[in-house]
């Protein structure tokens, strides 16, 4: 257990950390919104596992990182969450924070539970916004029971853990951008938590924007009856990613990692479009946050449209790419 | 074998959920139900003892009403239930539910080890999918989260997951006894049987309070949780909403109504 902080003690200026989560290509889009985030809530600090930051420092810079903590474990290869929460909790004491920020993916939210637990902070996962009261007080705000209610609450521990959802805010770069400071940190763990990864592939990386991040989603169901062209065609026409109902996924009609829903990704674009998707509740849980809902369906009863902003009641396969042919048309005018 | 299999008794999902005026998770309504995913877990335990032999314990923490949970549990093929119950209990967050159940782990154990504790992805109605997790460090276990696909060797005496997660495959192989979690894709959970539902009657359940545990009541429910509730509002409906039928031009309207909306 580490030193506990007293409630409501942090200093403005007080580092806030930010895990950045990254690949070959760089930075994840997410990060961006963490750190616009999190320079409301403090001098920002950003945390890199793993080689490589170099590249990342002038895009760090221009989202007002100050200082990068660049953080070896082990023998260099990606942490699994117990890892990384045993590492973070080093840098949380070194660096002095009291506030830590990561983006909330099944991963993450496991790495921010072990972190919060032996730094004695209190936990918010799934956060949609994340500000510090005067008083320095962390208060979150949270979509719960399928986004059909609004939850705001308060960290009463000294230090807090948020997990913020993709696309809770835009990312803005600052005014004056810097280059931050690098502080390397090695990290020896005190035992490898008896699990190995024993075998790691990649998702290939897709030409549409990634699901959890995108601002256009075009979602399947059951109705497109296995033929996805006209779902993908209209995400392409919008720049949208594809996503799919559980039932599309279990019928190998799509991969399982484009699932929808409550045991799948949990999505908040601008613009969600389901076409043949009935709406179930486990769904919902995925998906009712988005901005706008627009929603084809044959059956004038269908769940899905007692949420929908638009609802379109006709056959998929003739609205779909009707619409498709219309943007693709409008965008060659403009 | 000996496998735990934690339980949760949640709001039914299909009825209309909601917070109670000082921010809890109303479970007042009577509609409770065994969270869907935790049947993944009790199935994946279940499935393991026919194949290796052993014992299922199921494990809950919650009120009276809980117990409906782990009775689904021992219906399924589970042989003996834990509930823990104590008014100090309510109002627990994540931390106080971990370390209650890491607790009761550990009694569970004190009557012959424990190889492998099971749990479901996440709770339908916190959706927080950090228990396992939480459970793993407080047991001092290793973790294999999230398996859409579950063995174990018992000779060898580790168990092998495989899982999806947002940007690759994993396979991770942990020593036992340890902590995993399992998906909704790991397995289709049984409807109990008759036969089940007969022999479920006469299985044990034993309740445990927190003096039984010897857990620090000021450390759980209310009084030790590290967040507070400070405002639950319904979300209100969404305004302006529009139904058409399609006369042949809904292609047309819905290309329209985003460019009305500057969604393209
Ligand atoms: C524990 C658990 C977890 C689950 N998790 C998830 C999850 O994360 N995500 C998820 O999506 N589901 C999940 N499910 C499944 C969920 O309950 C539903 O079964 C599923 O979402 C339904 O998928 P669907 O809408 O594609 O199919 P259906 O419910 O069969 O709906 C198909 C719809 O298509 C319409 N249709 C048919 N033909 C056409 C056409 N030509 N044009 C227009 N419309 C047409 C029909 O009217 C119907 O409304 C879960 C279930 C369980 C038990
Ligand atoms: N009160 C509880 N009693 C028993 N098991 C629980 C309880 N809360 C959570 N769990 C287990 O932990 C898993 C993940 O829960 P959560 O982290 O709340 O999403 C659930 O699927 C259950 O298996």
């Amino acid at each position: 257990m580490i030193e506990t902080a007293a409630a409501g003690s942090a200093p403005a200026d007080a580092p806030v950390l930010v895990l950045v989560d990254h690949h070959d290509a760089g930075v994840r889009a997410p990060v961006l919104e963490l750190l616009t985030v999190a320079r409301g809530l403090g001098v920002v600090h950003a945390v890199w596992f793993g080689d490589g930051v170099e590249g990342a420092l002038e895009q760090l810079g221009a989202y007002g990182v100050a200082t990068v903590h660049q953080v070896t474990v082990g023998d260099g290869t990606a942490p699994l969450p117990p890892s990384a929460a045993e590492a973070l909790a080093e840098v949380l004491v070194a660096s002095g924070a009291t506030t830590v920020l990561v983006s909330s993916t099944f991963e993450n939210k496991e790495v921010a539970a072990r972190l919060a637990l032996v730094a004695d902070a209190g936990l918010v996962v799934d956060a949609s916004g994340v500000e510090r009261e005067a008083d320095g007080r962390v208060v979150t705000v949270q979509q719960a029971f399928a986004s059909t209610w609004t939850v705001r609450a308060e960290v009463r521990a000294g230090r807090a853990v948020v997990a913020l959802k993709a696309n809770a805010a835009p990312a803005e770069p600052v005014e004056a951008p810097r280059t931050p400071h690098v502080l390397r940190h090695e990290v020896t763990l005190a035992s490898d938590h008896g699990v190995r990864v024993v075998e790691r592939t990649p998702r290939a990386a897709s030409d549409r924007p990634e699901l959890g991040e995108a601002q256009v989603v075009v979602v399947g169901g059951r109705g497109t009856e296995g033929d996805f062209s006209v779902v993908e065609e209209l995400a392409d026409a919008l720049g949208g990613a594809v996503g799919a109902t559980r039932v599309a996924t279990d019928e190998g009609w799509i991969g399982h990692e484009a699932q929808i829903g409550q045991t799948g990704v949990t999505i908040s674009p601008r613009l969600y479009i389901g076409a043949g998707v009935s709406g179930a509740v486990h769904h919902r849980g995925g998906m009712q946050a988005s901005g706008t809902i627009v929603a084809v369906n044959n059956d004038p009863e269908a769940p899905i449209f007692e949420i929908a902003d638009l609802g379109i009641v006709g056959d998929l396969f003739t609205v779909l790419p009707q619409a498709t042919a219309e943007i693709r048309r409008l965008a060659a005018e403009r | 074998m000996k496998i735990v299999v934690c339980v949760k008794h949640v709001p039914d999902l299909q009825a209309e959920r909601r917070f109670t005026d000082d921010g809890r998770v109303d479970r007042g309504q009577g509609d409770g139900t065994l969270n869907e995913l935790d049947e993944n877990a009790v199935e994946a335990a279940v499935a393991l003892v026919e194949a290796h032999g052993g014992e299922v314990v199921v494990l809950t923490m919650g009120p009276e009403d809980a117990e409906d949970a782990v009775r689904r549990g021992l219906q399924m093929g589970a042989d003996t239930a834990v509930h823990v119950l104590d008014a100090a209990i309510e109002g627990s967050d994540a931390f106080g539910t971990a370390e209650v159940l890491a607790a009761a782990v550990r009694a569970i154990g004190a009557e012959g080890p424990v190889d492998l504790v099971v749990t479901g992805m996440a709770s339908l109605d916190g959706l927080m999918s950090v228990v396992p997790s939480l459970l793993s460090a407080h047991l001092g276990l290793p973790q294999a989260t999230l398996a859409a696909e579950l063995t174990v060797d018992p000779e060898a005496r580790t168990v092998r997951v495989r899982r999806e997660l947002d940007h690759a495959t994993e396979v991770l192989e942990a020593s036992l006894p340890a902590v995993v979690s399992v998906t909704d894709q790991a397995n289709e959970p049984r409807y109990p049987s008759f036969k089940g539902i007969m022999a479920a009657r006469k299985k044990p359940v034993v309740t445990w309070t927190l003096a039984d545990l010897g857990v620090d009541p000021s450390d759980v429910g209310e009084a030790g949780a590290r967040t507070r509730v400070l405002e639950a509002t319904p979300r209100p409906p969404r305004e302006d909403r529009v139904l058409i039928t399609d006369d042949g031009d809904a292609g047309l309207r819905l290309a329209a109504y985003l460019v009305e909306n500057r969604l393209v």
